[in-house]
């Protein structure tokens, strides 16, 4: 394929900032989730 | 305190699987099955995640309007609303970016440079750094009240930005092409791969936020009831303090 380097990278730096966003957010809510009451997750 | 489940539920599961599931098939569809363009050869393969990236932000930053204006106008002014707004403009801002980045690497290889100030180019990262701000607001300190407040207002303000972007390209002279498969006048016959591709992106990116906006706001909602507890108590130490100094 040519400019197989600018399409895959194009795509992974799409994945790689898109999936760290998604890990950081679901690290986060568990760290926090830990520390709280049932009353302040209402979803669960 | 409650068992440790995060912010995901069973429906948050099976969307994330979901999305996994389309996104694994726009790699495949995208980079592997669709065929290359007459004119810009295999460099199209970019456009299956650059075209998703930049509706997501507007999806996002147009969300963040619609909440904002629903905490200003509503009534009861719940600060839910001015959460998922705040979740939204985080998530539009990852978006544009993505759209920038991988926008400017598709110019270098159709414009032959990675840069050029052009009214859609400038228009794009003037919008990434409104809402950037928008998120510095968000951290200024205050009460819920008066974050959910000022931010609303300046989310009213920034979403003026979206129709100017959008149709930067048709008031300026741009380099950036017109909108093409939207547009009916455009006569564009893309291949039927082609365009599922482009689609399946479309609907992938859309409930990829969606996801993403859940877990958010929810983790917010979260740190917000800390930020209570923690004032609560700091109340409660001062109030025993001047007990104290009282008696």
């Amino acid at each position: 394929m040519k400019h197989a380097s600018f399409i895959f990278g194009s795509w992974g730096i799409t994945a790689v900032s898109v999936g760290v966003y998604a890990f950081w957010v679901i690290r986060r809510g568990r760290e926090l989730a830990k520390h709280a009451t049932r009353e302040e997750m209402p979803w669960t | 305190m409650a068992r440790q489940s995060g912010t995901g539920t069973s429906a948050t599961r099976r969307l994330g699987i979901l999305v996994i599931l389309m996104l694994a098939g726009l790699a495949l569809c995208g980079l592997w099955f669709s065929a290359e363009d007459v004119v810009q050869g295999s460099t199209v393969r970019i456009m299956y995640i650059h075209v998703p990236s930049i509706w997501t932000a507007y999806i996002a930053f147009g969300l963040t309007g619609l909440c904002s204006a629903v905490y200003l106008s509503g009534k009861n002014r719940s600060l839910a609303w001015d959460r998922v707004a705040g979740a939204s403009g985080e998530i539009g801002v990852l978006f544009v970016a993505v759209s920038l980045v991988t926008g400017s690497m598709w110019g270098r290889l159709t414009w032959g440079t990675y840069w050029v100030w052009d009214a859609r180019l400038t228009s794009t990262a003037f919008l990434f750094i409104t809402y950037v701000g928008y998120l510095a607001v968000r951290q200024l300190g205050g009460t819920h009240r008066q974050r959910a407040r000022r931010s609303s207002v300046l989310a009213l303000l920034a979403i003026l930005e979206i129709p100017l972007v959008h149709f930067s390209v048709t008031l300026w002279r741009s380099l950036h092409q017109e909108a093409s498969v939207a547009n009916p006048n455009a006569k564009v016959e893309l291949d039927g791969l082609m365009l599922f591709s482009l689609f399946l992106g479309l609907v992938a990116f859309t409930l990829l936020f969606v996801w993403l906006v859940l877990h958010r706001q929810r983790a917010m909602m979260l740190e917000d009831a800390f930020s209570d507890r923690g004032l609560d108590v700091a109340i409660t130490a001062r109030r025993n303090e001047a007990g104290v100094q009282l008696s």
